[in-house]
């Protein structure tokens, strides 16, 4: 079996005085897409914001491609290929959706090709491409979040739940896009919208009270509605 | 759907003097106000341009940044005597080569003195707003000791060069000649910064920062050597506005920068934490009404920015052009 492109050991991240993530191990094999779920306050967010070097592990390792990054720095990450989107989209409201991708593009201009495939998943960029991202509806903010981790290429695209909030035609884009994505890109993604969990993902792994306390694929957790009343409360039909 | 100025805040500059009109017994006193305000609003902006753009970019309150207006007064008054002979030729050149030598000291001076600060006070400090209260306070009692230390305790005199002292006359107004260098070198500031904000990548970074600095990083920009970059020009922009200050006042004391800070407060909060553009339409409104109040209403002169700050943020709670943080 191939080595995973992203391995988490025995991973524990404290914010302040809190101990947030107590020993996290699973690892997002390439090429495909796992699916972070759990509960509200589980730690799925703290553990994209681990590897993506916003909060320092205290004890454990994160490997990435072969290399241990566990001390590196977000910046280095970047540069190393890692995309992050976090759950408040991180765009840069007072600048145009022209300039959001210009920035994420740090090696020039964007390459053209990139950029008519940005257009051809989400065509609102290309139509709102001089407008402040500020004025963009929640749907297109989101868009153009996940645009600009891709204007380059990345090997791995930590995306913190791209569904929130968005409409249920939204999401229909949404998982058409990240299909789209998964083709050349491996990706980690959390979500609390089963649909679209079970629509995309491949692996899965799920998180309580700071641990993983079950890892998969994705179909085994669909077919069995037990598994998922244990490990979320509640099945994934019941959540459309 | 492309992105639209909002106008309504730079339109309260001329509804502000075309207001006073009203209110002043003479079109030429009116004139003189009127560019005494913007002179001095220009200055003020030179002084507090960088003092946003370190607040909205690093997060970092700086009450140190009164100390780079008074060691680029110092740097300048230190110049311009010894370049006595250019300053007191009665020729433009020979003058505006004094101020210039003065100048170039003065930013070279505190933007180097301001390398320093961030790497041994701030530094330590940042995410802290009470530490950084405490040291910059801190930082601000030492500089203006060495200051006395290293210039003496008097006040030094500091004559305006010879072109430059005297008033022309437009039809009955009186308008001093250095007070329109004021405005020149104001709006020569504000459209440098303007244009390396909107049109370079540096800028492009720098506003993006403002905004969001995590992100930033994830998109991997190393956002700690900007944070000096922008440091570093904010404190060179400090000494700038200090000579300006002095050579207006005509005189340098230790505390003149820690004097001018209340109403640099007040212009950066007025503007909206962070935004160049709102420091300068807030810097004028602050000058015009501070000379239009001080010539109708001495005795409500001095509460006039503070009540100007209040209905500003009446109508904006979070300034004149709020930056996203």
């Amino acid at each position: 079996m191939a080595e995973p492109l992203l391995e988490l050991a025995a991973v524990n991240t404290h914010i302040g005085q809190y101990h947030i993530l107590h020993g996290v191990d699973f690892a997002v094999p390439r090429n495909q897409l796992t699916m972070l779920l759990g509960r509200n306050g589980a730690g799925k967010t703290t553990c994209l914001r681990t590897v993506m070097g916003l909060w320092r592990a205290s004890a454990g390792g994160v490997r990435y491609d072969g290399r241990d990054i566990t001390r590196a720095a977000t910046p280095d990450l970047a540069r190393l290929g890692i995309a992050y989107v976090p759950e408040n989209m991180g765009i840069f409201a007072g600048l145009t959706v022209q300039e959001n991708l210009l920035l994420a593009s740090r090696g020039g201009p964007p390459d053209e090709r990139r950029l008519e495939r940005i257009f051809g998943l989400f065509p609102a960029m290309k139509k709102f491409w001089h407008a402040l991202a500020g004025n963009l509806s929640g749907g297109q903010k989101q868009m153009l979040a996940i645009s600009r981790a891709i204007v380059e290429p990345r090997k791995l695209l930590l995306v913190d739940e791209p569904t929130k909030g968005l409409a249920p035609a939204i999401i229909g884009a949404m998982i058409d896009a990240f299909r789209e994505l998964k083709r050349d890109t491996t990706l980690l993604v959390v979500e609390q919208n089963f649909h679209f969990a079970r629509s995309l993902g491949d692996t899965v792994a799920v998180m309580d009270s700071g641990r993983i306390v079950h890892t998969g694929t994705m179909p085994q957790l669909a077919a069995d509605e037990q598994l998922q009343r244990r490990l979320l409360g509640l099945s994934l039909d019941s959540h459309q | 759907m492309k992105a639209l100025f909002d106008w309504r805040p730079l339109a309260l500059v001329p509804a502000l003097a075309l207001g006073a009109l009203l209110f002043v017994p003479s079109a030429p006193t009116w004139l003189t106000l009127t560019v005494a305000g913007l002179a001095m609003g220009m200055m003020i902006f030179i002084m507090a341009s960088g003092l946003t753009l370190v607040f909205g970019l690093m997060d970092v309150i700086n009450f140190a940044h009164g100390a780079f207006i008074s060691i680029g007064a110092y740097a300048a008054a230190s110049v311009l005597l010894a370049m006595k002979v250019q300053v007191q030729a009665p020729s433009l050149g020979a003058n505006l080569s004094a101020i210039a030598a003065a100048v170039l000291a003065a930013a070279a001076l505190a933007g180097v003195l301001g390398l320093f600060f961030e790497r041994v006070v701030i530094r330590p400090v940042y995410g802290d707003h009470l530490k950084q209260i405490l040291v910059t306070m801190g930082g601000l009692i030492v500089c203006e000791q060495l200051i006395l230390v290293i210039w003496g305790p008097d006040m030094i005199p500091l004559p305006r060069p010879a072109t430059l002292t005297g008033a022309v006359l437009l039809g009955d107004a009186a308008i001093e000649r250095y007070r329109m260098l004021a405005v020149v070198v104001g709006l020569v500031v504000f459209a440098s910064m303007w244009l390396v904000l909107s049109r370079t990548r540096i800028g492009l970074l720098i506003r993006a920062g403002v905004e969001n600095t995590e992100m930033v990083e994830a998109l991997g920009y190393r956002i700690r050597r900007l944070f000096v970059g922008v440091f570093v020009a904010g404190c060179a922009l400090a000494g700038l506005g200090g000579v300006m200050w002095a050579l207006y006042q005509e005189s340098v004391t230790a505390t003149m920068g820690m004097q001018v800070m209340v109403v640099i407060f007040i212009v950066i909060i007025i503007g909206g934490l962070g935004s160049v553009g709102g420091c300068f339409v807030g810097a004028l409104l602050v000058g015009l009404t501070a000379n239009y109040i001080g010539y109708m209403a001495p005795k409500l002169a001095l509460g006039s920015n503070i009540l100007l700050m209040v209905l500003i943020l009446l109508w904006r709670p979070r300034g004149l052009y709020p930056v996203g943080k």
